[in-house]
């Protein structure tokens, strides 16, 4: 049984070798740098540390229970929404699906709020009534947190024609997996956003798997930025891996939306260490442990470590109290949150209207019958 | 086809019972009705009948045990038929119970209206034994000779024992058009139930014009019109109604009473007081009474009896008394239905008896048609039942007015805690010896009782209460009275 | 008050309610150039632009969620569905969206968008254009579902969902566009949801319907009439929020009940109506509750199946008469 598994993961294992990689040669250290101040490099690598010890021990508390439901973790794909939020204003907006704890986070949620919410409690950024796939942050314009794939790539599409019903100078910057681009609300989306030339940015995280399944065998055309051709959209493919390459293409893309000339798709090309949630296996049937552990190697932290060391804007001192301060900030999250209360009881009638004073019964109250 | 034998509800209250005896073994032939096992409920000692033929081929809890209402308990089967699945289930819920017994529980529980039912009456009832149901009380209409009078048993005899009983099931010739389904239950729109639990139309005897002789709102409000037409003669004379032979059993089917509505200002009081003490406002009067009279009575009395064996208690005569002016002050022989104030046709006296664990009452049913002979006699017989624990439901529910005696503890006086739903209760003190002024202003030594009257003032006001006890104070004072 | 059709009363309610708040746009299949496929957005193109009153292409999910996106951000979308059976398509969007964002962030949005568009059988046109979805709608929490049966209430019912900071779906039906009626000419005409209605006082039975159905109700109240018997005809408009007081008013009234819908029974409004009186109103019935509503299929096409599976006046008067035990 073993052998027939290992060999069919194998076989359709996605390899490097089947995938176009990114067609773009090569850059020098001085290339990848250029434009970007020291202390934002360095605050880049403070969030991608942040965001690895945040979810880390976010395993660790739902190792021991105390997080429930799904927890679809980001470990490995840090460069994407790093870099790409990086490359925002704090007043455009941001949405993802339900791997979306490094998102939410990088829209400037504190991390004990983020952390509350997957205790399920009061103080987290939903109230507890989210968890883990639904944290919202109006005042960081972070919305959410989608958990049926595909399903808030249209919602993206609305904040944007709002974006352009009202004149304003924003952009909306929305994130799907690579297997949410068969869904039709994708290729609907893709569709209005170019037809109406909304800034819509939409980052396609591939990561190579839909949950247990290789994008190859998902997909007739493996490249995802060429999808924005059947919508004379322009798109682009970013490293993944490397938090600089993904803030450069997020970023032209946020100029071309502002500048009126409609939405970008992104196609980002990450790989997560991690199974598809905390209740998955990381290798299996699927992909196997050589794989993956093959994949680390290629670690967006250790890379852009490296850069930054080589090119004296961080040191490995530097580098490990920047790790220490990230580990502090997550066992503090963790602290927060065991002592935030439970959400009161009645809190589940809550706010499922915004009008609870009307005429008429809104809903079936069913406590006490 | 097996029978699954459940532990009943055989009290009114009662949720679970103890299994004090089998009567019959494993292996043993019963037949429906056979007395299978004795169960001590919350109240009593109660007999469980067989609800169906065969051999008892499984007890699944032993003498001592105690087992939810509901729980299966053992099971009756053909010598050969498999039964493990049967005896493998332990916890069947009470809704699954034979038709036999469930459905004129519900029927009760239905028509209550508070009235705290339950199963056990039904479950006698059905067993074919005596049925004095409390809560399906008859109308007014039904009260009358012309309808309710001598039901005569189904085969047409009139058997001592049995009920004026709201037509039992089986007495139902014509299943077309009666509202009752073959398993004895009464077919009523859930309006129609609650207007005749309201107006105390006993939907047994009412004949239902729905489908299947299901009975609706038309028919009870028929039934109330001719009810109240019947009522109207009787119902200010009440007093004066044909006293029953003393030795008659009470007819207690068919027992009447009318609900007045309340007036606005009675509604008012009754809220106020209510929201002032307790969920019953009691308020509390006492009166001193020269028993010296009664004593010389009850002296005479059990001279006249001694060969009958009759010893006539002053508590006998307190009841006696006590009877007899309920019939004058109807408000004091009420109860506090919610929405209106029922006047009892029956005066109906619970003696309150201690008992090992505590405290039960036996009720005189019709104390003031009886004799005080008759009433020592019932009551001595009750008193000692209920000491056994060997008290049917019906034997301590259905009082219209209770009566607490302490006297004998030589307790001078006292106040006790109504007994809802009824409105009053009279707690009686010793007598005992007191030097006391006479008319004259002379000196002299008399035999003095103190009693208390706790009222619920939603039904009875100061002035009532007083009545009455001027009434009692009178009769006992000069017993010839009551027969004046 | 002017005699207007069901049709221009909803045209009436948009435009007053897009000239009111310029938030307020209308977005579907149609609504612009065309003016509407039922001709609900006659004129609006012209009088309020493109940005207004936009044409999509035929994609229902993806314009269902747009307007959930745009509405948690801000504006107040009106999308109009060119049929309800259409928006099957897009009930991810309605349901797993429009109705659970607020819920899930903790009250964090609102989402002020109508779902708008015909509903309910027309005239043969089979199983996929004919069904009836408002208590499928109704079935989440989060959304309010109001079925309009008169012009009048058309026109009212429609701006107060425009001006509702929830998610409203507005099911208007396909054979009462034509329907004439009086309708208030005040621009501030608005009736508040959950508001029942009784159209036809009466003292024996309580007909309790919504939408188109309250003409079949009407017309079965006129027959039994005829018998002499007094039907009472309550029109609930809303189901979410739903009127319980006045339901339970009637059932107190008559204590007989017939529930009328257009939709499919299992799981139906009248169902949950139903499940209602009898936890709330037990003690006033004094029958059964009897149901008449689509036969249990999906719709055929054939003229006489289709009449045989709809609710007719026919079948509301057997089950009155069954009801009052005739």
């Amino acid at each position: 049984m073993t052998e027939t598994k290992t060999r069919k993961a194998e076989s359709r294992a996605a390899t490097p070798e089947t995938a176009p990689a990114p067609e773009r040669p090569p850059k020098s250290d001085e290339e990848r740098l250029q434009g970007f101040e020291r202390d934002q490099l360095r605050q880049m690598m403070h969030d991608m540390l942040l965001a690895r010890r945040f979810e880390e021990k976010a395993a660790e508390a739902y190792a021991l229970g105390k997080i429930g439901g799904f927890c679809h973790l980001y470990i490995g794909q840090e460069a994407v929404a790093v870099g790409a939020i990086h490359a925002l204003r704090k007043d455009d907006y941001v949405m993802t699906a339900y791997r979306e704890h490094v998102h939410a986070l990088q829209t400037g949620i504190e991390a004990g709020a983020v952390m509350a919410e997957l205790y399920g409690r009061a103080d987290g950024c939903s109230g507890g009534k989210g968890g883990s796939m639904h944290m919202f942050s109006v005042e960081k314009n972070y919305l959410g947190g989608h958990g049926i794939v595909g399903g808030q790539i249209p919602l993206a599409l609305g904040v944007a024609w709002k974006i352009k019903y009202r004149k304003e100078d924003r952009v909306m910057q929305v994130y799907c997996g690579e297997a949410a681009v068969n869904q039709g609300a994708f290729h609907e989306s893709l569709n209005m956003a170019a037809l109406w030339k909304l800034p819509l940015i939409l980052i396609v995280e591939n990561n190579r798997f839909g949950m247990g399944t290789a994008w190859e065998r998902a997909a007739s055309l493996y490249d995802i930025w060429q999808k924005a051709s059947a919508y004379a959209m322009p798109s682009a493919v970013g490293d993944g891996m490397d938090v600089l390459d993904m803030y450069r293409v997020a970023a032209e893309a946020a100029e071309r939306a502002r500048a009126g000339e409609g939405p970008t798709l992104i196609e980002a090309r990450t790989y997560r260490y991690v199974g598809h949630s905390m209740s998955d296996p990381v290798s299996g049937v699927y992909r196997t442990k050589e794989d993956v552990e093959k994949e680390k190697a290629n670690d967006p932290i250790s890379i852009f470590a490296g850069l930054l060391a080589r090119n004296d804007i961080l040191s490995q001192q530097e580098l490990e109290e920047m790790d220490a301060e990230a580990k502090r900030i997550s066992e503090a999250a963790a602290e927060f949150a065991e002592k935030s209360p439970e959400p009161s009881a009645d809190e589940a009638y809550k706010d499922i209207y915004a009008e609870e004073d009307v005429n008429g019964r809104l809903y079936f109250d069913m406590r006490g019958r | 086809m097996a029978t699954k034998v459940y532990m009943e509800a055989l009290s009114p209250t009662m949720e679970e019972g103890r299994l004090a005896t089998w009567l019959k073994n494993e292996g043993d032939e019963v037949k429906e009705g056979d007395v299978l096992a004795e169960v001590e409920t919350d109240k009593a000692t109660m007999e469980l009948v067989a609800r169906g033929s065969g051999i008892l081929r499984k007890r699944l809890i032993g003498d001592g045990d105690t087992a939810n209402v509901g729980t299966v308990i053992a099971v009756i089967a053909g010598p050969d038929e498999d039964v493990s699945a049967l005896t493998g289930g332990a916890e069947v819920k009470a809704e699954q119970a034979p038709s036999a017994a469930e459905a004129p529980a519900q029927e009760k529980v239905a028509q209550a209206a508070g009235s705290d039912v339950g199963q056990g009456a039904a479950a006698v009832a059905a067993a074919g034994e005596t049925e004095p149901d409390s809560a399906e009380r008859g109308t007014p209409a039904e009260a009358t000779p012309s309808t309710a009078a001598p039901t005569p048993a189904p085969d047409g005899t009139s058997k001592e024992s049995a009920p004026a009983a709201p037509e039992p099931p089986e007495a139902k010739g014509d299943a077309g058009t009666e509202a009752s389904s073959g398993n004895g239950r009464v077919k009523a729109s859930p309006l129609a139930r609650k207007m005749a639990s309201e107006s105390g139309v006993q939907l047994g005897g009412v004949q239902g014009s729905g489908p299947g002789g299901r009975i609706v709102k038309r028919d009870v409000e028929a039934a109330m019109e001719g009810g109240a037409q019947a009522q109207q003669p009787a119902a200010p004379a009440s007093a004066e109604k044909p006293a029953a032979a003393p030795s008659a059993p009470p007819a207690q089917a068919g027992e009447g009473y009318r609900d007045q509505p309340l007036s606005p200002m009675r509604k008012t009081i009754a809220k106020r007081l209510a929201q002032s003490i307790g969920p019953i406002p009691h308020f509390f009067l006492t009166v001193e009474v020269d028993m010296g009279e009664s004593m010389r009575l009850r002296a005479r009395i059990n001279e006249r009896f001694a060969d009958q064996g009759v010893k006539v208690s002053p508590n006998d005569l307190i009841i006696k008394a006590v009877a007899a002016a309920l019939r004058k002050h109807p408000w004091v022989n009420a109860s506090w239905t919610g929405d209106a104030i029922r006047f009892h046709d029956h005066v109906h006296i619970g003696v309150a008896v201690a008992v090992d664990e505590g405290l039960i009452t036996p009720v005189v049913r019709d104390a003031d048609r009886k004799g005080v002979a008759e009433i020592a006699t019932e009551v001595r017989e009750l008193a000692g039942r209920a000491r056994e624990k060997k008290l049917k439901p019906e034997e301590y529910t259905g009082s219209t007015f209770s009566l607490s005696n302490l006297g004998m503890f030589g307790i001078e006086e006292f106040t006790a805690v109504i007994n809802p739903p009824e409105a009053a209760i009279l707690a009686v003190g010793a007598i005992s010896p007191k030097v006391v002024v006479d008319a004259k202003g002379d000196m002299a030594v008399r035999q003095r009782m103190r009693v208390t009257l706790s009222c619920d003032h939603r039904v009875i006001d100061g002035a009532t209460g007083a009545q009455f006890l001027q009434t009692l104070k009178g009769y006992l004072e000069d017993p010839m009275l009551m027969i004046a | 008050m002017a005699v207007v059709t069901y049709r221009e009363a909803l045209n009436q309610a948009l435009d007053e309610e897009m000239q009111r708040d310029p938030d307020v746009f209308l977005m579907g299949e149609e609504v612009g150039v065309y003016n509407g496929a039922y001709k609900v957005s006659k004129g609006l193109l012209d009088k309020y632009g493109e940005m207004r009153v936009v044409d999509t292409p035929i994609t229902e999910l993806g314009f269902a969620g747009l307007g959930v996106g745009a509405a948690m951000t801000g504006i107040r979308p009106v999308i109009e569905f060119m049929t309800w059976n259409f928006a099957i398509l897009a009930f991810d969007q309605i349901f797993n969206s429009a109705a659970k964002l607020r819920s899930m962030s903790g009250g964090q949005f609102k989402l002020p968008i109508t779902f708008r568009g015909p509903t309910g059988a027309a005239l043969q046109l089979a199983a996929q254009h004919s069904q009836s979805l408002e208590s499928q709608v109704a079935h989440y929490p989060g959304i309010k579902v109001v079925v309009p049966g008169t012009p009048a209430d058309a026109k009212g019912l429609l701006k107060a969902a425009i001006r509702d900071d929830d998610p409203v779906a507005f099911f208007e039906g396909e054979m009462l566009y034509n329907l004439k009626g009086e309708v208030p000419d005040d621009d501030d005409f608005v009736i508040p949801l959950g508001v029942a209605e009784v159209k036809r006082e009466g003292s024996d039975v309580s007909i309790i319907t919504h939408g188109k159905m309250i003409h079949v109700a009407l017309q079965a109240a006129g027959m039994l009439e005829k018998d002499g018997i007094n039907a009472e005809v309550l029109d609930l408009r809303s189901i979410r929020p739903l009127d319980v007081d006045a339901i339970l008013a009637t059932v107190a009234k008559t204590n007989r009940v017939v529930l009328v819908e257009e939709g499919w029974p299992f799981g139906g409004i009248t169902a949950t109506v139903a499940a209602l009186i009898q936890e709330e109103a037990f003690d006033m019935l004094d029958a059964p509750i009897l149901r008449v509503t689509q036969a249990d299929v999906p719709m055929p096409y054939a003229k006489v199946l289709e009449k045989a599976v709809k609710p007719s006046a026919e079948l509301v008067v057997e089950k009155v008469n069954r009801v009052l035990y005739r």
